[in-house]
């Protein structure tokens, strides 16, 4: 029989086990945001980004290795971010209806995420890669952490602003728009799908079909959208 | 569904040599989905014949960001000093950017006489 010490200097050094670690993490995550009846504060991947966080330091464990084992669940960042095309295609005949509240939705709504997230930051003492990392937090995460990559910010550290921003994006957003009287489901689904992505979109769906549906695209197209405008924005800041 | 998973890896690929080859400031995924969007409006049948793949890859995309979210772990240092900053920065930016596209979609519907569901 080989010692625990023995097996666990194997297993913590092989991709297997931070890899099933991540799937496990996650799937806690869904079962308590299911327990939770869809409260957007239990985010399954905020749970599971804590859970792991402690893994890694009780046992001690480098992120670098856990990245190791976990870069087979990144990697499919890329392609999901291609798979976009499927839901921005099968929404289009909503964007030909409505697209020029769309479009000035989007471009308004976008600029407006990236620049006054830079302002806010700067003028709190935030700078370099930190405050790099800050301008694409509206956008979807795989996007997010392309965009953080090219800019010269800390993907990492853009992911987890990116999941928060989705939170307080679902948390707020029905709140808000009734504070505002803002009735319209297709304003209200656009406006978090711009603002606080596949978290938010996620949120829109629970609430109204035709608000989860806008949501949607508005995420799509802010994809897109925040890709391009995001080096200028920040530009201006530094 | 093989076929589609080199579709879109193919997709993906031609968007970072594109990418990469123009210097364009886009990730490379990003011109890949553009590029996917125009096959899909090009070629009728190519999105319904694709839907299982693309839906599939996305029915989970939240448990994709996972890895790079515990990264935040290894920046737990600074963010000590600067997280409260970022927060704020979030919440407030994030209740603008939610506002400022709300009104602008009611305003433009308005203007140009498009109807939808109200809450």
């Amino acid at each position: 029989m080989t010692a625990l010490p023995d097996i666990w200097s194997y297993l913590s050094e092989e991709p297997l086990l931070w890899l099933t670690a991540t799937l496990v993490a996650y799937l806690i995550g869904d079962a308590a945001f299911r327990a939770s009846r869809g409260n957007p504060l239990v985010n399954p991947v905020l749970v599971a980004m804590i859970l792991l966080g402690g893994v890694l330091w009780v046992t001690q464990t480098p992120y670098q290795t856990y990245f190791e084992g976990a870069q087979f669940v990144h990697f499919m960042l890329g392609p999901a971010t291609v798979a976009l095309a499927g839901p921005l295609y099968s929404n289009l005949h909503h964007v030909r209806r409505t697209l020029l509240p769309m479009l000035g939705a989007l471009v308004v709504g976008s600029v407006v995420a990236v620049a006054s997230a830079l302002w806010i930051a700067q003028a709190l003492g935030v700078e370099g890669a930190q405050l790099a990392s800050v301008a694409p937090k509206s956008t979807t995460a795989p996007v997010a952490i392309g965009i953080s990559e090219k800019l010269g910010g800390l993907p990492t550290l853009t992911a987890a602003l990116v999941i928060l921003t989705g939170i307080i994006g679902a948390v707020i957003v029905t709140p808000l728009m009734n504070a505002l009287r803002i009735r319209d489901w297709r304003a209200r689904g656009f406006a978090v799908g711009v603002t606080a992505h596949g978290i938010g979109t996620a949120r829109a769906f629970q609430v109204n079909e035709t608000a989860g549906a806008f949501a949607g695209i508005g995420m799509g197209l802010n994809a897109l959208l925040t890709a391009l405008i995001a080096p200028y924005v920040l530009s201006l800041f530094n | 569904m093989i076929l589609n998973l080199a579709l879109i890896l193919g997709f993906q690929l031609t968007g970072e040599v594109l990418g990469r080859a123009l210097a364009l400031p886009v990730p490379g995924p990003v011109i890949g989905m553009g590029l996917l969007l125009a096959a899909f409006l090009l070629v009728p049948g190519l999105a319904a014949r694709m839907l299982v793949t693309t839906q599939g890859l996305l029915a989970h995309l939240s448990l994709l960001f996972v890895p790079a979210g515990v990264g935040v772990i290894s920046h737990a240092e600074a963010l000590g000093q600067t997280g409260p900053a970022l927060l704020t920065a979030l919440v407030l930016s994030t209740a603008l950017a939610l506002v400022a596209g709300a009104l602008t979609f009611v305003g433009l519907a308005r203007l140009t006489g498009s109807k939808g569901t109200e809450a």
